[in-house]
């Protein structure tokens, strides 16, 4: 299961990331394997996303979501 | 200045670091450029306690020493270049109380370079609504550093920040985070040995950076590529290692000093505005109408200080021409000079309120938001969510807005960004235009509502909206980005606008255009004011002297004299030679030498058209006698007898306007904000392709 399928206000726990490059961003950012990410917002149009994560609110495009895969 | 002590502020964004800045240095602060980065150089003064004097750098905001833009690259090179001139004493790094994991992050980073360090908790009032309980004292024992709570907002802590400053260690105390040598052990030995570096983590982040660190020699940054190719050293895969390390760390370190009481994120104020503010509809209809209201404001608001500027220079010009002796040096001075100046001051107004009103989209929150609604769409032609406001603030005037656009963090996007918006119709067209239709398109109605002349300047605005979008759609495919373009971005809580923050931003900008800006539009001023002032030999004189003769001044009204005088002058000026010289080139888009001078002068500003044309054709040519410019224009003849400007060259003439880059002003600025000269001379040399092009295809399909 991969970030960018989790529906408005479903919840997830990181496992893995498919992008090496992306991964070193995400996880400055405080995404991390074992953290805890709750989708809070889609934008009007879909795309991009709002997550929940590290206690404060991160937004990224489906596709860069779609390389954090949840356990 | 004479300085005591260095200080570098460095933080994630949004956390309250250029308040901290604004607080500690007021309105004593200088901005200037860091070499190759577009990012501009902020440094002022703080006065501390004990009477001595510090520096402040307030550095680029940044969520780890591994830059993900060239701007952030700065952060790192000013800490570690033990060359630089700015290089700090002392670090204060400035956190999000409210969010001190995140945070924390970049701290263990800077720790680990072994400067010495202060910690600064911001928002601990906000810390404190969300119920989160900080032990300051436990997290300062911890570290081995001074924590200081502080709300940067509402001068909180600041006094024992500065206090902190003044007593602050010159060896760095902190504890070590994380064991940075076990991620790379033989790599980070052999460099601090090769290189003489002296911090384990200075040597890793060498490993990492040495290929974009101007500090290194060649030889230097060959032999760690060596040496990493020896030790299979992977960049990447070091990165992941050492934030996985970092942020156990912190959470160690949070987990006993730090409690927060859960509380349902979907119950915060922030939540429920963002409910509204990004709604599938509200949310377009409430950005739509925050840009109208911006866009009208910009128009509306400073028309009348625009129109005192311009008065002022106007009475300053006349009153210096009295007092001053008569002569060429006068002129220079007062025409040339005073009149360039006046073509700067007049932008200060929309620049103050456009900037004004983005700084509080800003401070609030809100420009995320627009970033996270409009990115989908603007994507699409190869522009952020943040080029709207940029965009829509051209129709008034391109200067600010391209100021405007050092808040897209994306290069790449900001770049397309600054090339297309000069294509937006601006103001300086619209007098252009209003000439050119009233002079072609018939006053009547069509379909009982809709007034021809409005429609076709309609057009000309939609026009413009459409070639913008097109050519950045383009561009997208031609530049080639260093950088990956990312949207991972922070959405911050919605706060309310810091209005000192306003004030000093309008204040800052409008002083960066003045003193960087300012400097290229009144030498080009100056120039052009010489070519249509002055002509080769002795023309002048044999003007001045063919009109003393009886037969002119006896029949002629002195003033209906004058201005066959300054037409006559115009057209023998450099300018009008000129005018004749680029001829040629400009009859296929059906354009005499007579628009040609026109075209040129008009570089000063676009609106400059109309008071050219005025001169040419000798009326006097201040806004209400519009009709008069109208009405010899309207009449004008070529040599064969056919009237000059027909619909053709009118409407060629509008497509000439509407994608030459004739602005100065435009061109400094792009100038000033990409900090290199290819940008605005591609940017010139691609508008004027496409305007001539335009011009051809319409004065070819309309002849």
């Amino acid at each position: 299961m991969r970030l960018s399928q989790l529906g408005l206000g479903e919840t997830g726990i990181v496992k893995e990331f498919t992008d090496l490059e992306m991964s070193v961003k995400l996880m400055e950012m405080g995404c991390l394997p074992g953290e805890e990410v709750r989708v809070s917002r889609i934008a009007p149009l879909g795309d991009p996303i709002a997550i929940h994560v590290s206690g404060y609110q991160l937004s990224l495009r489906k596709r860069e979501a779609s390389t954090i895969i949840l356990q | 200045m004479d300085t005591d002590i260095k200080v570098a502020l460095v933080g994630n964004p949004n956390t309250g670091k250029s308040t901290l800045f604004n607080v500690l240095t007021g309105l004593n602060q200088k901005i200037g450029n860091f070499p190759g980065v577009t990012v501009d150089k902020k440094t002022g003064f703080c006065e501390l306690p004990d009477g001595r004097k510090a520096q402040i750098i307030d550095l680029p905001g940044t969520y780890s020493l591994y830059p993900k833009s060239r701007d952030e690259s700065i952060v790192f090179s000013i800490l570690a270049d033990r060359t630089n001139l700015l290089k700090p004493d002392l670090i204060v790094v400035i956190v999000d109380a409210s969010n001190l994991k995140r945070n924390l992050l970049l701290y263990t980073q800077v720790a680990d370079l072994k400067v010495p360090v202060i910690l600064a908790l911001n928002m601990m009032d906000m810390a404190q609504k969300a119920e989160i309980s900080i032990n300051v004292n436990a997290i300062a024992q911890k570290l081995g550093v001074p924590v200081i709570p502080i709300s940067a907002r509402k001068g909180e802590g600041i006094d024992k920040l500065k206090a902190a400053i003044a007593f602050a260690n010159k060896v760095p105390l902190q504890q070590d985070t994380i064991d940075v040598e076990a991620l790379a052990p033989q790599l980070i030995a052999q460099i601090e040995k090769e290189i003489k570096v002296d911090t384990p983590y200075f040597a890793l982040q060498l490993a990492h950076q040495h290929e974009t660190l101007d500090f290194l020699t060649p030889e230097q940054s060959q032999r760690i590529e060596e040496l990493e190719q020896e030790f299979n050293f992977h960049s990447q895969k070091a990165q992941a290692s050492e934030t996985i390390a970092r942020y156990n760390y912190i959470n160690d370190l949070l987990y006993d000093t730090v409690t927060k009481k859960e509380t349902a994120q979907d119950q915060s104020i922030s939540n429920k505005i963002d409910r509204v503010l990004t709604h599938k509809i509200f949310g377009f209809v409430l950005f739509l109408g925050i840009l109208m209201f911006i866009f009208q404001s910009i128009f509306a608001w400073s028309a009348y200080p625009m129109k005192l500027i311009g008065d002022f220079f106007v009475w300053a010009q006349s009153s210096l021409h009295h007092i001053l002796p008569s002569g060429p040096l006068t002129n220079l001075l007062v025409d040339g000079v005073m009149g360039g100046l006046s073509g700067v001051m007049v932008f200060i107004p929309q620049i103050a309120i456009l900037f004004g009103f983005i700084s509080i989209l800003e401070d609030t929150g809100y420009m995320s938001r627009v970033t996270f609604m409009m990115d989908r769409i603007m994507r699409k032609v190869g522009l952020n969510g943040k080029s709207v406001v940029p965009l829509i603030g051209g129709f008034a005037c391109a200067v600010p807005s391209i100021m405007s656009t050092r808040n897209i963090e994306n290069w790449k996007d900001r770049m397309i960004t600054i090339m297309v918006t000069p294509l937006v119709t601006c103001s300086a067209r619209l007098p252009v235009y209003t000439l050119l239709i009233a002079l072609v398109v018939p006053n009547r109605n069509v379909w009982w509502i809709f007034n021809l002349q409005g429609l076709a300047l309609t057009g000309m605005y939609l026009f413009s909206l459409i070639s913008a979008v097109t050519v950045a759609f383009v561009m997208k495919y031609i530049l080639k980005s260093r950088e990956r373009g990312y949207f991972i971005m922070e959405l911050p809580v919605y706060r309310m606008p810091r209005w000192k923050n306003v004030g000093l931003t309008m204040y800052e900008r409008s002083g960066a255009f003045v003193l960087q800006a300012g400097k290229v539009i009144v030498a080009v001023s100056v120039i052009l004011w010489v070519l249509a002032s002055f002509g080769p030999g002795d023309r002048f004189k044999q003007i001045e002297l063919k009109y003393q003769q009886p037969q002119y001044t006896q029949h002629r009204q002195s003033d209906e004299l004058q201005r066959t005088i300054a037409s006559e002058k115009l057209e023998n000026s450099y300018a009008g030679v000129l005018g004749h010289a680029i001829a040629p080139v400009i009859k296929p888009l059906g354009f005499d030498w007579k628009i040609g001078i026109a075209l040129i002068t008009s570089f000063a500003a676009r609106e400059v058209f109309v008071g050219t044309m005025a001169t040419i054709y000798s009326v006097d040519g201040n806004a209400e006698k519009m009709e008069s410019v109208q009405q010899k224009m309207g009449t004008a003849k070529n040599p064969d007898g056919s009237p000059v400007f027909t619909a053709a060259v009118a409407f060629s003439l509008m497509m000439f306007y509407a994608f030459a880059m004739q602005c100065a002003s435009t061109v400094a600025v792009v100038y000033r904000e990409t900090k290199d000269w290819r940008w605005p001379a591609a940017q010139f040399a691609y508008m004027t392709v496409l305007a001539y092009l335009a011009s051809f295809i319409t004065y070819h399909l309309l002849k």
